[in-house]
């Protein structure tokens, strides 16, 4: 893989990050405000998943119209419409760890990079429970290697 | 419900910022921004473009590190949340977020921008159990 590439990919993790860090969604207070719809309601985060999605809606569908990306012969996106135990399941897990700790994994990741105990127990143990997926269900999930571009 | 905290303008600029970088990432590698993947790859034997997904993390980190130094209010110094719950959280999401193929970026943003039935409905049950999870730890355990 060229280094010029990884420079994109790269870019690409940074402008995230300082995303996420200017939605406030670093913020575990503020995750959990938005899920706590019944009580005192913080709407933010859907704010940040509408700044997010008319941008990639966009700009996503005029890169889609290139034969290829810059750095790679296709485009590597899912293209399954099965509706799996799998999928629904692995999501439902993970609504309710996000409830419980307020974190999904970039805040996770981002927070952890200035220490703490909180996100830095969250990473660590959000890394194990994805090597346990891994060896829980490993002969599923290597024969599909799209699902790796999550 | 009442409405507090509410901070509209920099969640919709943070938000478009998020989505630029799943655009950068689209035109340059042609693959979904999702960080439990991109992320969980580095972890499991198998993975081939280690390089790819490293330059990815290692810009979050670099971003993280801006961060501290320009807008270090975005790290708050204290968890609302005890440290016990916090592993379970972590060990839910990273099982729930490999298991079902992505997260809130993968799923929430990347798929949804693409119209997938898939994350869409990934996205309404894990925003579903987030809301009844939160609904019983603050309302029903009454805890905080």
């Amino acid at each position: 893989m060229a280094s010029k590439g990884n420079l994109f990919a790269f870019a690409s993790g940074l402008i995230f990050a300082v995303g996420l860090g200017i939605s406030g969604m670093t913020s575990q207070d503020k995750v959990i405000g938005f899920l706590d719809i019944s009580g005192a309601w913080d709407p933010s985060l859907a704010f940040v998943m509408i700044g997010a999605i008319a941008v990639h809606f966009v700009a996503g569908r005029i890169v889609r119209t290139r034969k290829s990306p810059l750095f790679d012969t296709k485009f590597h996106l899912p293209t399954s419409q099965d509706l799996d135990a799998k999928l629904l399941t692995g999501a439902a897990l993970f609504g309710i760890g996000w409830g419980l700790g307020g974190f999904c994994p970039g805040p996770g990741i981002v927070s952890a990079v200035k220490g703490g105990a909180a996100p830095l127990v969250f990473v660590i143990t959000m890394t194990l429970g994805m090597i346990l997926q891994h060896f829980v269900f490993a002969p599923r999930t290597k024969s599909a290697p799209a699902q790796a571009a999550r | 419900m009442h409405i507090v905290n509410f901070t509209p303008l920099p969640a919709l600029l943070g938000g478009a910022l998020v989505g630029l970088a799943a655009t950068v990432l689209l035109l340059s590698h042609g693959k979904v921004a999702g960080i439990s993947g991109l992320y969980g790859g580095l972890f499991v034997p198998g993975t081939t473009d280690r390089p790819f997904r490293s330059a990815f993390v290692g810009g979050l980190v670099a971003g993280a590190l801006l961060l501290l130094i320009a807008l270090p209010r975005a790290f708050p110094t204290t968890s609302p949340v005890a440290l016990p719950l916090v592993a379970i959280a972590g060990l839910l999401v990273g099982f729930g977020t490999r298991l079902g193929n992505g997260c809130t970026s993968g799923h929430g943003v990347c798929g949804i921008s693409r119209l997938s039935y898939r994350s869409m409905a990934a996205t309404a049950t894990f925003m579903a159990t987030g809301f009844a999870t939160v609904f019983v730890t603050h309302h029903v355990l009454g805890g905080n």
